[in-house]
């Protein structure tokens, strides 16, 4: 079988023309899932039964189902729903973008909130009960010793889901939406060379994924400062 | 013992009648215990026998669940007001030191003097140079706690405590996680404390320390107090046989 580089020196610039829509699919659905997810960690740690079990089933729900079905099930299912076309949100569900973008939102935010549960977890009970003796709040302890610590431990795992978030936004291009991914489907169609066109593909999200992990790389070694000696 | 009832006429600390569990197990039994202002007390005894739970509930990082705890005149309750009111009066130093990793030093004298006393930041930085001068480690003031030694972090750990102005200091085996060359100075900075006259509860296996600071040592076994009397009195004619036996243990080498 033969291998025309050529094809895919031509379709690496059409495929880029999507870069917007996959920045713009990872860094709203990123951003506005990490508030979500914080917003379901605190109900989570909340210790009140009727935040932390609405908390729980929603974080069932959203791992337990496959991602690509919370797609389709956003942009075919809801708009059959009066009630949904006639609400504040119709003008983002009824473009594919503003589907794709709540369903990664929904998806990476029920993720994250266990992530971030899981670096709560892990600061250390002496440093709670130092800061309890000295006199602070249950807010202060929350705000200056667990949120630092927390959001260095999870980090790792953190940048993980960013990484995974990043390859997520190719589902998009499932629901008509003109992404990278989308972009060289249409190609690959026109021009019946799916293996040049997938392979440069794959090549442009390994190059995003590198430049997150340097990205996260220097994040973590800015919030790890303190743990290391040589300071 | 009454000995101390003529320095003041109530107690810093009085605890009555206390009861402690975790699930079926007995930490506290109907622990009495007075403290009187300027009163150094060492508590010792074997491992499990309550020591450290008794002065967790002296600031409340352990709730008993019966018989009453008087601090300075406010009992603890479940009333958040009264807790903290008994904290800023209560400082501890841990085993384990508990400095805050994500701080330098000088953030960690100063954070809860600016969150809980409102200290204006230059104010609190002043008075924890103060005390990091008077723990001799000034110069570690804008490192983080993972470069300093234990014994250092721990000095650190007792100026944190100094920084609120406590009326007391709850010490739960301050020297335990420290290399052996490291204690004396933890102990010369105690030491220094109870020379001016600060109140001191500390659980600790050094009976060097009992001997020479201490006004009354307390020997806890089981959850119960068995004995308690001035340290000469202590180590040289102790009355209770468990006392003996744990003397023994702890002094025969």
């Amino acid at each position: 079988m033969s291998f025309d580089l050529s094809l895919i020196l031509e379709s690496l610039p059409l495929m880029l023309a999507g870069i917007g829509i996959t920045l713009k699919l990872l860094l709203v659905s990123g951003f506005l899932g990490l508030i979500l997810a914080v917003a379901l960690l605190l109900m989570r740690i909340s210790g009140k039964f009727y935040l932390d079990w609405p908390a729980q089933a929603y974080i069932y729900v959203f791992r337990g189902t496959p991602i690509l079905v919370q797609i389709f099930i956003i942009y075919y299912g809801l708009p059959q729903f009066e009630a949904v076309r006639d609400s504040i949100f119709w003008h983002i569900l009824r473009e594919p973008t503003g589907c794709a973008i709540v369903a990664l939102t929904l998806n990476t935010g029920a993720y994250v909130s266990e992530i971030l549960r899981g670096g709560v977890l892990g600061v250390d009970r002496g440093l709670l009960e130092a800061g309890s003796a000295l006199g602070m709040s249950a807010r202060h302890k929350f705000v200056y010793i667990t949120t630092p610590i927390a959001t260095r431990l999870s980090l790792p795992a953190y940048s993980n889901d960013v990484i995974s978030l990043l390859k997520s936004t190719a589902l998009a291009s499932t629901i008509t939406i003109a992404d990278m991914t989308g972009i060289a489907r249409t190609i690959v169609a026109d021009t019946y060379a799916p293996y040049e066109i997938f392979i440069s593909l794959a090549i442009v999200y390994m190059i995003f994924t590198l430049g997150l992990q340097k990205l996260f790389g220097v994040i973590e070694r800015y919030l790890g400062r303190y743990t290391r000696r040589d300071g | 013992m009454d000995s101390m009832t003529d320095t003041e006429t109530r107690p810093l600390i009085k605890m009555i009648k206390v009861n402690k569990f975790f699930g079926p197990f007995q930490a506290l039994k109907n622990i009495d215990l007075e403290v009187y202002k300027g009163e150094k007390i060492v508590i010792c005894g074997p491992s499990g026998s309550g020591k450290s739970t008794l002065i967790r509930c002296i600031n409340r990082l352990e709730e008993h669940n019966d018989g009453n705890i008087i601090i300075d005149g406010i009992e603890l309750t479940d009333k958040v007001e009264d807790i903290d009111a008994v904290r800023r009066e209560v400082g501890m130093v841990f085993q384990s030191f508990n400095l805050f990793p994500h701080m330098t030093i000088a953030k960690n004298l100063m954070i809860a003097q600016q969150l809980v006393r409102k200290t204006p930041k230059a104010k609190a930085r002043e008075i924890a140079m103060l005390y990091l001068e008077r723990v001799k480690i000034p110069e570690q003031a804008d490192k983080y706690p993972i470069q300093l030694s234990g014994g250092q972090q721990q000095r650190v750990a007792i100026a944190r405590a100094l920084c609120m102005r406590p009326e007391i200091i709850l010490f739960d085996e301050p020297t335990s996680a420290l290399d052996p060359e490291m204690i004396n100075e933890v102990l010369d900075v105690m030491i220094d404390l109870a020379r001016d006259g600060m109140t001191m509860v500390c659980v600790t296996h050094e009976m060097g320390f009992a001997r020479s600071v201490a006004d009354r040592v307390i020997f806890m076994d089981a959850g119960e107090i068995v004995e308690q009397a001035e340290p000469a009195e202590f180590f040289d004619n102790p009355e209770n046989e468990r006392t003996k036996v744990f003397l023994n243990q702890i002094l025969s080498h």
